[in-house]
């Protein structure tokens, strides 16, 4: 293993223990809004490091370009979906849990 | 080596048990909104499967027909299912008295069936090359170095031909039947305006892309015309309407556009190779590289336009 | 390094196959459609090191596309089956 190498695994392992807690939250938090908080932190930060971790290791600028656009097309989706749906919840009278 | 091997297996048994349960779950789950929902889900894990069937140019299809058009088009035909159901509570759903023999002749059927297959797949040779050879082999003729675009637009572009003619069908039929009525929409808010207003140019350019790569990995007409449908719908989903002058023959154009080019393409070779879609070696590329950009507006069109539904000229005459 | 980033895949899967406990429970339709949402960017990770694995660039333009089109069922969503008006609004649990 190379330097980079290492790097490579502390960020992907730092991704999947957010997509690990996204998930626990996903089935743990008491409402829609506390849901929605730990999906977005899978979605953004979790797929962020993996990115970042698959960047280290990329075989040219080009893998590098699109790995970023897709984190960056998947952070756009997220926010604004979330945002909708978090809205769009408060507008129909779901309540929260506290 | 040996510990790879064996987390493959796991993976792909996980995923065949996933895929099953999933689609168990989606069948027999009386709320439909959940049954989508899980439907969705199903293709997202089927894209992976066909990874892992090294077939990724069926992923990419999956994922541009599930993740972008039948999500969108299930959950506008429950809204207009809910919409109906509420409009006319008086009127009772119609029972239908399904007699019990049916029933044993419908599991008769299955079993018959699902014995057919299973003998069919348990006679099939444990390795065999199929056509792969033979395609490889004319790979260089086809003016393309993806096979699989070589043997959809070249070797057997007819299938494609009557497949563009189906889907051009299949908008008329449900147009026939009305389609979904105008939507009265609520305003989009900025996000939403935003969103799709940044986002569609790169459903555009990711189209092209997609279209463009398809001569020489996955990647084609199908999929870079779902894509552009899906913006479409994105589109019309945010509130966003075609001028009615647009809809004429403009979008007729649009829709005809891929099959007829098919059709006197098809025509243009049988008078001069004699065969039906069978190129120049030639200009082979240029023609199917021509062949796929009509085909991927006509797709794109045909698939945003199920979407709008009802025809423009239809509403004029009610 | 092949074996690490496959076995992050298979975590990831499992990850995803667990989540799917809150699209059977609900209890609203929100919650179901939040499920599909992160399933589909496990799923983009997940071909992501697929990628990375087998050295099959084009996994990376199946991931692009699902990163794309991953708003659109949500959009979808909020604009059709969930409207402002408080008609039929339905959850059975």
């Amino acid at each position: 293993m190379i330097p980079s190498d290492y790097v490579a695994v502390v960020l992907l392992i730092l991704g999947g223990i957010f997509f690990f807690s996204g998930t626990v939250g996903l089935l743990r938090f008491p409402d829609v809004y506390t849901r929605l908080h730990a999906l977005t932190k899978a979605d953004n930060v979790g797929l962020g490091l993996i990115v970042l971790g698959l960047v280290v290791q990329a075989e040219s600028w080009f893998v590098v370009g699109k790995l970023l656009l897709i984190w960056l097309l998947v952070l756009f989706a997220g926010a604004s979906a979330s945002h909708l749906i978090a809205k769009r919840a408060l507008h129909r009278g779901i309540r929260m849990w506290k | 080596m040996e510990v790879i091997t064996w987390l493959e297996w796991a993976f792909d048994a996980v995923l065949s048990v996933g895929l099953l349960w999933l689609a168990w779950r989606a069948l027999a789950s009386p709320d439909l909104f959940k049954a989508i929902v899980l439907f969705v889900s199903f293709g997202l894990l089927m894209a992976l499967a066909w990874v892992r069937l090294d077939a990724p140019d069926i992923a990419l299809a999956e994922a541009a027909i599930g993740a972008g058009l039948t999500g969108a088009l299930l959950l506008a035909a429950l809204a207009r299912l809910r919409a109906i159901a509420f409009k006319d509570t008086s009127v009772p759903p119609p029972q239908f008295s399904k007699p019990q023999f049916l029933h044993w002749l419908l599991i008769f059927f299955l079993l018959w069936l699902g014995a057919g297959l299973g003998y069919a797949i348990w006679v099939l040779p444990p390795y065999s090359t199929g056509l792969s050879v033979a395609v490889a082999a004319h790979l260089d003729a086809s003016g393309v170095s993806n096979p699989v675009t070589a043997v959809l637009l070249n070797f057997r572009a007819y299938d494609t031909m009557l497949e563009m003619i189906v889907l051009l069908m299949a908008l008329l039929g449900i147009w026939s039947l009305g389609g979904f009525p105008p939507h009265t929409d609520m305003p989009t808010g900025s996000v939403l305006d935003t969103f799709s207003r940044l986002l569609v140019p790169v459903f555009i350019l990711v189209a092209a892309y997609l279209l463009w790569i398809g001569a020489d990995a996955p990647g084609g007409a199908f999929q870079a015309g779902s894509v552009l449908g899906a913006a479409g719908v994105l589109l019309l989903l945010s509130g966003w309407r075609p001028r009615v002058s647009l809809t004429q023959w403009p979008l007729k154009l649009a829709l005809a556009a891929g099959s007829s080019a098919f059709v006197i393409m098809g025509l243009l070779t049988i008078l001069y190779e004699g065969q039906l879609l069978a190129y120049p070696a030639a200009q082979a590329g240029m023609l199917i590289l021509f062949l796929e950009s009509l085909a991927t507006i006509s797709i794109g069109a045909t698939l945003a336009a199920l979407f709008l539904g009802r025809s423009s000229d239809h509403e004029e005459n009610q | 390094m092949q074996m690490f980033y496959f076995s992050l895949a298979f975590f990831l899967l499992l990850n995803l196959c667990v989540g799917m406990w809150r699209v059977l429970r609900g209890p609203t339709v929100a919650d179901r459609m939040l499920a599909a949402q992160l399933f589909g960017t496990t799923v983009v990770a997940i071909l992501l090191l697929l990628a990375q694995t087998s050295d099959n660039p084009a996994l990376r333009d199946v991931a692009l596309v699902f990163a794309l089109l991953a708003a659109v069922t949500a959009v979808a969503f909020v604009r059709r089956i969930w409207p402002e008006k408080r008609g039929f609004e339905r959850d059975p649990e």
